[in-house]
């Protein structure tokens, strides 16, 4: 007790500073950290550790792992396959529009591919494989061994990948949706979409729903019961901060696209009238369904990808981030903002003036914390001493996106303005930005930064830079032009265009920058496939960083740490006092048992050591059996649903059933 | 007792299996907390549905034409779902002073006050003078009652889940979570029902309608 009462005395950010200070003015802005497995008991013990934490090595093992780390790999790499089909169809877009009148693609085919890549993009790629960096790195940032629900984060992998199947066997069916990615009705309906296509859409994001909804919930329970012993709320890393209010955005936001794709498909399928102006329903409630959803959305892809640069930034400026309490709070602030803009979206659907001058007002004030935060970074920068690695040349080339998306975000927040580029290229290339800008770009920044922790080997860092001189031209190449064309008036989804009205030649600038920057993609996948095998070993800490995971072998071994660390400060690993302590392994041990340490909420006080499932074959079951339920709905075919909800039911038991006697 | 290798960690730290937690602690208890906030999300945006349907519709909500709902069956159900909370909450606190067989018994209660609500609920349907393709009033009445329904069926097959363990002994004085975190979804779709009822069934009553 003694040793906590010395970890609780330790709160004060004066101390902070003045470690801070001392660190500056000496020109050392880092101490070693004791390398892993220091300790001799938990070297001793972790053989054991690993007999009790490793799943199987046969296929068994393969399907009914809870490893959080292999989890979260799969997350990644099947979001980047998607993140390659979305982009696929992107450029088969961009080929279409390179010259006026082209007809490589029919309208029908072009609305498909559209309606895919923003589906895929958005709802495939993105926030499936932050999700992935968060079930990945969340717990060893933290200090944990697992999530809190590991057997429910396979679950909701298992149902990410199956939906997304469900979704993409819509082009085996020749059905696919063509309604784009928000789906406005009455298009979407059943009298203006009579084929299958939009069915898939609104069922595979139903089924979607349920994998975000256990994710969020996952992460929310991680990170609140979870932390290691002294990393109080307030030295939290803050790409956990960010995943925290991601997940309670997630939370609240995903039940509106919920009843919104379970409106329509009933109005489809069994015909009732909620968006049947005819009969009393009201197409615009689907509006602002979809984007009560929508914009939080938006953050929920964004704030991820703030906290991945929020991660970076300090690092490769070699100093503490400056004005972390203002980070974390403007995290917080911009995700209750975002849940009180969503009218945006729809400024041109004749709303009362009142409520759409509210909604542009909000719309503006969400720049605050947003700008708040690049100046954060900056300062950091500034202040720091940057080292000019990869992961560092994407977060420089998001700064620089992000503010030009930013600035385009508070031009088409004005009403007068918006009205008159709204459904023109100059929307796409605002989102474009932010998203691509704001999102991917720290994505791969991440990549770089990340992957030799998950693989044990470095990136080359001169295919690096060209991925990224690639990534940067071709990506400005690409969607600057989008801004002017859309000034000039070319409206956006619109299959083609007539020759000689100036869209000619922005047009093909704008496919010639989706190929480099398709190439960029391209030498990052050779880099990966190249470094997995021929790259210099990483060791445990090839960046001499802040956090937790670095504390641990790359990749780490199956229980994460031997030993539970005790957190002193925000930079533990810049911490000559965080010193390492330790659980009793080998008494775990001989109880067969796999735990983690939960703590208090606020100030993460040891409460108590939590049992962890071990793998399990239901997750998959379940998955399995959700499947069904919802291939029922799509065929119609009430046999299958029956099928579905029975297997479901036996799923959940067994799921559910204790594993051991009663005590 | 833990041995402790090194400092860091208080020694008195327990150690929990599934189920042998108190509540507040538990991430099981947490993560259903959690559940429940995005379920009632889900209602609210129904009941918004509803309430915005019934703005925009121009002639009284349910529509002229349409009768009121009729009220002494939801408010027999009403007091029923609502009640059956008491034996859930009865029942918790036998097993937590080491009495299974007032366990099952409150669960028991419970679970046959639930099933009566069902009942009532499909009485109730099957005197409606509308179906869900009447029109968006008489979809969104069915929707919202039924997603309603769905849930106190759920929250039934969990009931008469614990009533097989209790039976199979797997609950005690100390091993009481699972009844406490089914006992929080209870009495979550009983709170629901009481917005259900106050703006679908009593709204009509309470505002003026067009006819």
């Amino acid at each position: 007790m003694e040793l906590w009462a010395r970890v609780d005395a330790f709160s004060g950010s004066v101390r902070d500073r003045a470690v801070l200070l001392t660190r500056w003015l000496t020109r050392s802005n880092f101490a070693v950290f004791p390398g892993p497995s220091d300790d001799l008991a938990a070297a001793a013990a972790s053989p054991l550790l690993r007999h009790l934490w490793e799943a199987l090595p046969n296929e068994l093992g393969w399907i009914s792992t809870v490893d959080h780390k292999r989890i979260g790999t799969r997350y990644i790499v099947t979001g980047f396959v998607f993140f390659v089909l979305g982009g696929i169809e992107a450029l088969v877009l961009r080929i279409q529009l390179a010259r006026p009148e082209n007809t490589l693609l029919d309208p029908a085919t072009y609305n498909e591919l559209f309606t895919m890549h923003g589906t895929t993009m958005i709802f495939l790629f993105v926030t499936p494989l932050l999700s992935g960096f968060g079930n990945y790195f969340v717990p060893l940032l933290i200090g944990a061994r697992d999530m809190a629900f590991p057997r429910l984060n396979a679950l909701g992998y298992w149902i990410y990948v199956l939906s997304g199947a469900f979704m993409y066997s819509s082009f085996l069916a020749s059905a696919v949706p063509q309604g784009g990615w928000f789906a406005y009705v009455p298009l979407t309906g059943r009298e203006f979409s009579p084929e299958a296509g939009m069915d898939f859409w609104t069922l595979g994001l139903l089924f979607l729903g349920l994998s975000t909804t256990a994710g969020a919930i996952n992460f929310i329970v991680t990170i609140f019961k979870l932390r290691a012993p002294g990393m109080a709320l307030s030295r939290m890393p803050l790409f956990v901060w960010n995943i925290l209010v991601t997940a309670f955005a997630m939370l609240f936001a995903v039940p509106s696209l919920t009843v919104a794709a379970a409106l329509l498909e009933l109005d489809r399928t069994i015909g009732t009238h909620i968006f049947d102006s005819t009969a009393g329903g009201n197409p615009l409630l689907w509006q602002h369904l979809f984007w009560i959803f929508g914009h939080p959305d938006v953050y929920i892809i964004f704030m991820p990808a703030v906290g991945l640069v929020s991660t970076i930034v300090p690092v490769f400026s070699r100093h503490t981030m400056v004005g972390y309490l203002w980070v974390a709070l403007a995290s917080v602030t911009t995700i209750i903002f975002s849940f009180g803009v969503w009218v945006h979206h729809m400024f041109a659907t004749g709303l009362p003036p009142l409520a759409l001058s509210i909604f542009s007002a909000a719309s503006m004030m969400i720049a605050v914390p947003a700008g708040l935060q690049v100046i954060a970074w900056i300062v950091t920068i500034f202040v720091g001493r940057p080292v000019w690695k990869t992961p560092f040349l994407f977060v420089a080339g998001f700064l620089v996106l992000f503010l030009l998306g930013g600035l385009t975000g508070v031009m088409v927040a004005a009403l007068p303005f918006d009205w008159q580029v709204t459904d023109s290229y100059f929307v796409v290339a605002h989102f474009h930005y932010v998203l691509f800008g704001g999102s991917v770009f720290p994505i791969f920044g991440a990549f770089y930064y990340w992957l030799p922790k998950m693989t044990g080997r470095l990136l080359d860092e001169r295919l690096g830079q060209i991925n990224f001189a690639l990534m940067f031209v071709g990506f400005n190449l690409a969607f600057f032009p989008m801004h002017i064309a859309g000034m000039l008036g070319e409206p956006r989804r619109t299959y083609t265009y007539p020759a000689g009205m100036g869209l000619d030649g922005l047009n093909l600038l704008e496919t010639v920058g989706a190929f480099l920057l398709a190439l960029g993609i391209l030498i990052f996948i050779m880099n990966v496939l190249y470094s997995e095998r021929h790259g210099a070993v990483a060791g445990d800490d090839p960046w001499r960083a802040n956090t937790l995971e670095w504390a641990t072998s790359s990749p780490p071994p199956p229980y994460n740490f031997a030993t539970i660390p005790t957190v002193y400060s925000r930079d533990p690993l810049w911490d000559r006092q965080s010193e390492r302590t330790t659980i009793a392994e080998p008494e775990a041990l001989r109880l067969g048992r796999r735990e983690t340490l939960a703590s208090s909420v606020m100030d993460a006080r040891p409460e108590l050591l939590m049992r962890v499932p071990a793998d399990s074959i239901w997750p998959a079951f379940v998955a399995l059996s959700i499947g069904a339920l919802f291939l029922g709905a799509l065929a119609g075919s009430l046999a299958l649903a029956i099928i579905g909800a029975v297997t479901l039911f036996l799923g959940i038991s067994g799921w559910l059933w204790p594993a051991e006697r009663p005590l | 007792m833990r041995v402790l290798v090194r400092g860091g960690l208080p020694a008195e730290v327990p150690r929990g299996g599934t189920d042998t937690l108190d509540a507040g602690i538990a991430p099981a208890w947490w993560g259903m907390l959690l559940l429940i906030a995005t379920e009632a999300t889900i209602f609210a945006l129904l009941l918004s549905s509803y309430v915005y349907l019934g703005f925009a519709s121009g002639s009284g909500w349910p529509p002229a034409g349409m009768k009121r709902p009729e009220l002494s069956l939801p408010l027999i159900g009403t007091l029923l779902l609502l009640g059956s909370s008491v034996p859930m909450v009865w029942a918790e606190a036998g097993v937590r002073a080491g009495n299974v067989g007032r366990l099952r018994l409150g669960l028991a209660l419970a679970l046959v006050m639930g099933g009566a609500f069902l009942g009532i609920q499909a009485l109730e349907y099957s005197h409606k003078a509308f179906t869900p393709q009447t029109n968006a009033y008489g979809s969104l009445f069915y929707i919202i009652t039924g997603f309603h329904g769905l849930h106190v069926f759920v929250a039934l097959v969990m009931n008469a889940v614990l009533q097989l363990r209790a039976a199979l002994g797997h609950f005690g004085a100390t091993r009481s979570l699972a009844i406490s975190v089914v006992g929080l979804y209870w009495h979550f779709v009983g709170t629901v029902w009481i917005f259900i009822l106050a703006l679908v069934y009593l709204g009509p009553y309470l505002i003026g309608r067009a006819t």
